[in-house]
């Protein structure tokens, strides 16, 4: 009993990593369907949603409830397998990368100070100290990877299928346009995005997402945004094309395409695709912030606190969510101010400014790193 | 306990055979153009099987080329069959029978 | 034991995903079901102790060359293909070809199982980055830098093949294909697509 308890407990641990992650970045898409709404409300001097609970606050819950009550439209000619794979390729692959972001700083010591107080009880002592032995300098990550930038590029391109087949399942000529747009504008724009990652790889000399954060806390800028800074303005032009966002959401051009690739999509479908949205600004925040922002590391944290207490960890850890939601509120406030590209705009500027400009960065960076180094 | 060397190269010998036939049975241009790829697939598999049970990292090199050729493919071969497409207004390859045109 | 039963589990899906790509006659379902493929094969790649190739596997096939593929699906508008074959003979070559193909793997597999079984060597260097970034640069670098020139020559391949007629050459295009095949329908549609 013990030892399959023992043999099961990294299976036990990554579960309930996962489910935490993933219910704290779904408690955080929420409320920021809920903050766009707001905010977009006072840019446009109203007050937004109001009604449900106070100041609204209750509002995506009210929103997923009448999503789940709706009822499910599916057009009769549509491809119906791939109509119900579409979202649900979706939404995983905005999910995935979560698994390998870097949450906060290891703790030296999680759960010692809980040892003494059940150190007499029969059973539960033992198995106490075993956990608390085993949670020594266990880092932040659900897993630890060697690849973790090639692994999160990866799963995003997978999620233009999401787009693609919703488009081409649903037998609509608007879906059609729109989920061929997306996939355009996604293979443009993860050429740019690639090419804007290399600098930081290669300043960091790792693909590991820890190994890039420890490499920042190393170097003397602290920070990647300041070697880095045209592949840092790269990097969140082509996350804004990548998350599908105003300037860059021709995909669902309401003026052209009525809603675009989810044109057809009604009821919880509908509503796997908006979540889908939502959780890819997030896990491109959390990218653009680990790579470029140093991750949950606050420079000159340690003199105060204690490196690896757990008090470092939480302030870290709540740095880390407020730089993530500084780049969600960006997203908004580009909404409210920008118009929409006209697609022909869109390819030329995607091909012809923005990957010539991520290659310079590669090339400039490549001579800095050899004259530094030699 | 690991799978042995075996039966990794089974299972890539079961996808080069599946992929080698639908080379043959496939009439669209894309729908070869895939088996191929799957023929790749499966010699990767095996280059990655032997690299772990030799420990040697050239395995591993050999697959990055394979998928770079595979990049290539895919570029000029889909180039090829939209022109082919354009010209033919089909991409079924025995349609692709004139030299002419 | 895990990476066993992991081993029967991805290696049923990519058997599973590889027929039912024959099997389809629709090419997007046979897309889907290779991206299928690509994503079991990576999965045993990572159990292989291989995670840059894992990554990498996702990356291109999944990531790139099969997004290009649907793309190119989507774009021309394919539907299922119901002709016959004209060349018959092929079947059989096929059906021979495979047989040929499956006793060829049976052969294989029993020879290894024959084989004196080598040990697995757990020194899990080989599939880090590290070492294959630094076998690519220093041992290998001839063949990466023809590689490199080969992307470019497809780059370049790619961009001549498909680039765009011009308006009369499309009309010549499209007339003399419908006055080849004798149809009048469709002709609209046919525009589009160049």
């Amino acid at each position: 009993m013990e030892a399959v308890l023992k043999t099961a407990f990294p299976f036990i641990v990554f579960s309930a990593g996962i489910l935490a992650a993933f219910q704290g970045v779904l408690m955080i898409v929420a409320y920021t369907v809920l903050a766009e709404r707001k905010v977009l409300g006072w840019m446009q001097g109203r007050v937004g949603p109001n009604r449900v609970g106070p100041w609204g606050v209750l509002q995506p819950f009210a929103d997923l409830f009448k999503f789940i009550l709706k009822e499910d439209l599916i057009p009769d000619k549509s491809t119906k397998f791939v109509y119900f794979l579409a979202p649900l390729v979706a939404l995983s692959c905005a999910l995935l990368p979560i698994v390998v972001y870097p949450f906060g700083p290891r703790i030296a010591d999680p759960l010692g100070w809980l040892v003494p107080y059940v150190a007499d009880w029969p059973t539960l002592g033992p198995a106490v100290a075993w956990i608390a032995e085993q949670a020594i300098n266990m880092p932040l990550t659900i897993a630890r990877i060697d690849v973790g930038v090639l692994f999160v590029l990866g799963i995003t391109s997978v999620g233009v299928f999401g787009i693609a087949l919703a488009g081409w399942s649903s037998n609509s000529k608007y879906s059609l346009m729109g989920g061929l747009r997306s996939s355009a504008q996604m293979i443009s724009y993860e050429l740019a995005m690639g090419a804007s990652v290399i600098g930081v790889v290669m300043l960091a000399g790792t693909l590991d997402l820890n190994g890039i954060i420890e490499a920042q806390i190393r170097s003397p800028f602290k920070w990647f945004i300041i070697p880095q800074f045209l592949g840092f303005v790269v990097f969140l032009i082509a996350a804004f094309a990548e998350t599908n966002r105003v300037p860059f959401d021709l995909p669902e051009a309401e003026t052209e395409l009525v809603a675009g690739f989810h044109t057809e999509y009604s009821a919880l479908k509908f509503a796997l695709f908006f979540m889908a949205e939502y959780v890819n600004m997030f896990t491109v925040s959390v990218m653009c912030v680990t790579l470029f922002l140093g991750g949950w590391y606050v420079p000159g944290l340690g003199k105060i606190l204690q490196p690896g207490s757990i008090p470092y960890a939480l302030v870290s850890h709540v740095a880390f969510i407020g730089k993530i939601c500084f780049f969600l509120f960006l997203y908004i406030w580009v909404r409210g101010t920008l118009p929409r590209f006209r697609f022909d705009q869109l390819m030329n500027f995607g091909w012809k400014f923005l990957l010539p400009l991520g290659i310079a960065n590669i090339i400039l960076t490549i001579v800095v790193v050899y004259f530094l180094n030699s | 306990m690991e799978p042995s060397l075996a039966s990794y190269l089974a299972l890539s010998g079961i996808l080069f055979t599946i992929g080698a036939v639908g080379v043959i049975y496939k009439r669209n241009a894309i729908g070869m153009f895939m088996c191929i790829e799957l023929m790749l697939n499966s010699v990767n598999l095996t280059f990655v099987a032997f690299s772990r049970y030799y420990a040697d990292t050239t395995g591993q090199l050999f697959v990055f080329m394979v998928m770079a050729v595979a990049a290539c493919e895919a570029a000029v071969g889909l180039g090829i069959i939209i022109a082919f497409f354009r010209n033919r207004i089909s991409v079924d390859v025995d349609d692709a029978s004139l030299l002419k045109n | 034991m895990a990476s066993d039963v992991f081993f029967f589990i991805f290696a049923g899906f990519a058997i599973a995903c590889a027929i039912s790509m024959v099997y389809h006659k629709n090419p997007l379902y046979s897309a889907i079901s290779l991206v299928g493929v690509f994503i079991a094969l990576s999965c045993l790649y990572v159990t292989l102790a291989a995670p840059f190739i894992a990554a990498v596997q996702i990356l291109i096939y999944a990531g790139a060359i099969m997004v290009l593929v649907v793309f190119v699906i989507m774009l021309l508008n394919l539907d299922e293909d119901r002709r016959d074959n004209r060349l018959g003979f092929l079947y059989a070559l096929g059906g021979g070809l495979g047989l040929i193909l499956l006793a060829q793997t049976f052969f294989v597999f029993y020879a290894v199982m024959r084989a004196p079984q080598q040990a697995v060597n757990t020194a899990e260097t080989a599939g880090k980055t590290m070492s294959i970034g630094q076998a690519m640069y220093t041992e290998y670098l001839l063949p990466v830098e023809i590689v490199g020139i080969l992307l470019l020559m497809a780059i370049i391949g790619g961009v001549v093949m498909s680039r765009r007629l011009n308006q009369e050459q499309i009309e010549a295009v499209v007339d003399k294909e419908l006055e080849l095949r004798g149809q009048d329908e469709d002709k609209d549609d046919y525009r589009i697509a160049f």
